[in-house]
């Protein structure tokens, strides 16, 4: 037994593709038999990751058991902010155009909103300093602004958790709304997809969304959402975060 | 060669980096301001580029996308070394910021839907 843990935990990041492989399968397959493909799978497997978190011993979650010291490295800052950079290759600046001045307001007004309301709600929640209430913030635009803030303010694991689950919860909100809302909100073209997608900014939950009101809209709002993912990671840890300073 | 497309996404995330971090230090604040954001738009920028000029090969882009499908295994991975059990404590706030920040955004949706079309 011991010797298995040594190894395991000497080739950490070779078991952690094993574990990661073995948690998206899951979930993966949770999603399609539990919930019938209606709630996005990504958001299910990132809940799995925060529960089997909990059973880990303290502050590094399951990565404080030896056997699952990889963990850290794949999920650490530096292989995470590579592949966040990555999927800007699902924007480009020419398709962007399309949106026009509506496109460009939703992508910006969608990251301020989102951080101003989490912000606010955060501070009469009882969180006071400005690096807690910037990841929070953050956390109101996406599961992946969230963390990439906390991570670049230096804000605690535990405050870094709760913006996660906030995107997380964000993500099946969106997936699950849309349908019902959708054409109360017109969202039935492709012009008013882009601008819904810029505001809601997590393109894990505009695609699920979209996917079951009309799948052919959710081009659309992937584009704008993944751009506004980049703006919040461009804007919530810089002149949010300087914004927020002022106030605190 | 894949390579390449990995070596360009290393190169726009370390330029991002180097940005953010030089942000950082002008404005006297810790840490890396925006570094993902500016390496995401200088990818953005670069993929316009070489697809105009036709210089971006399959072959190359397959190197970069390979690891924008990691990405929610990573996020996954994140989320399992958080300090989970600390966090719990603030779990109605997480439920709170999450369903009134997006409902606000969702209200908004028709009135900027309706801004463009005037100008139109």
């Amino acid at each position: 037994m011991q010797n298995l843990v040594n190894i395991l935990d000497k080739n950490g990041l070779i078991f952690a593709f094993l574990v990661v492989g073995g948690i998206m399968y899951i979930s993966f397959l949770f999603g399609k038999k539990v919930t019938k493909n209606k709630i996005p799978a990504a958001a299910i497997a990132i809940s799995f990751g925060l529960v089997i978190a909990y059973f880990g011993k303290g502050e590094k979650g399951i990565a404080s058991i030896p056997a699952f010291s990889g963990m850290a490295l794949l999920g650490g800052s530096m292989l995470r902010d590579f592949s966040i950079v990555s999927t800007a290759m699902g924007a480009s600046f020419s398709e962007i155009k399309k949106a026009g001045l509506a496109g460009a307001i939703s992508i910006v007004l969608g990251i301020i909103i989102a951080f101003f309301v989490g912000g606010v709600i955060a501070y009469f929640m009882g969180f006071t300093d400005a690096k807690s209430l910037t990841t929070i913030g953050a956390g109101a635009c996406t599961f992946i602004v969230g963390p990439v803030t906390g991570a670049a303010v230096g804000a605690s694991s535990e405050v870094i958790a709760i913006s996660i689950a906030i995107g997380v919860i964000k993500s099946v909100f969106v997936t699950i709304v849309t349908p019902i809302i959708a054409n109360k909100i017109q969202l039935n073209n492709p012009h008013t997809a882009m601008i819904y997608g810029g505001m809601l900014s997590t393109t894990s939950g505009v695609s699920a969304g979209l996917a079951a009101t009309d799948i052919k809209l959710v081009p659309y709002g992937a584009l704008t959402a993944t751009f506004s993912t980049g703006m919040g990671c461009l804007l919530c840890p810089s002149i949010l975060y300087y914004i927020v300073q002022q106030f605190i | 060669m894949k390579i390449y497309g990995v070596a360009i996404l290393a190169a726009c995330y370390l330029v991002g980096q180097f940005i953010g971090d030089w942000f950082g230090r002008v404005f006297e604040m810790s840490g890396n301001l925006g570094g993902v954001g500016f390496a995401m738009i200088l990818l953005i920028l670069l993929n316009d580029y070489l697809n105009k000029k036709k210089l971006l090969l399959p072959e190359t882009e397959q190197g970069i996308l390979f690891w924008s499908s990691m990405y929610i295994p990573v996020i996954v991975a994140m989320s399992a070394t958080q300090n989970v059990k600390a966090a719990l404590t603030g779990g109605w706030v997480a439920l709170i910021v999450a369903i009134t920040a997006t409902s606000v955004c969702f209200l908004l949706i028709p009135f900027i839907a309706k801004i463009n079309r005037t100008n139109n």
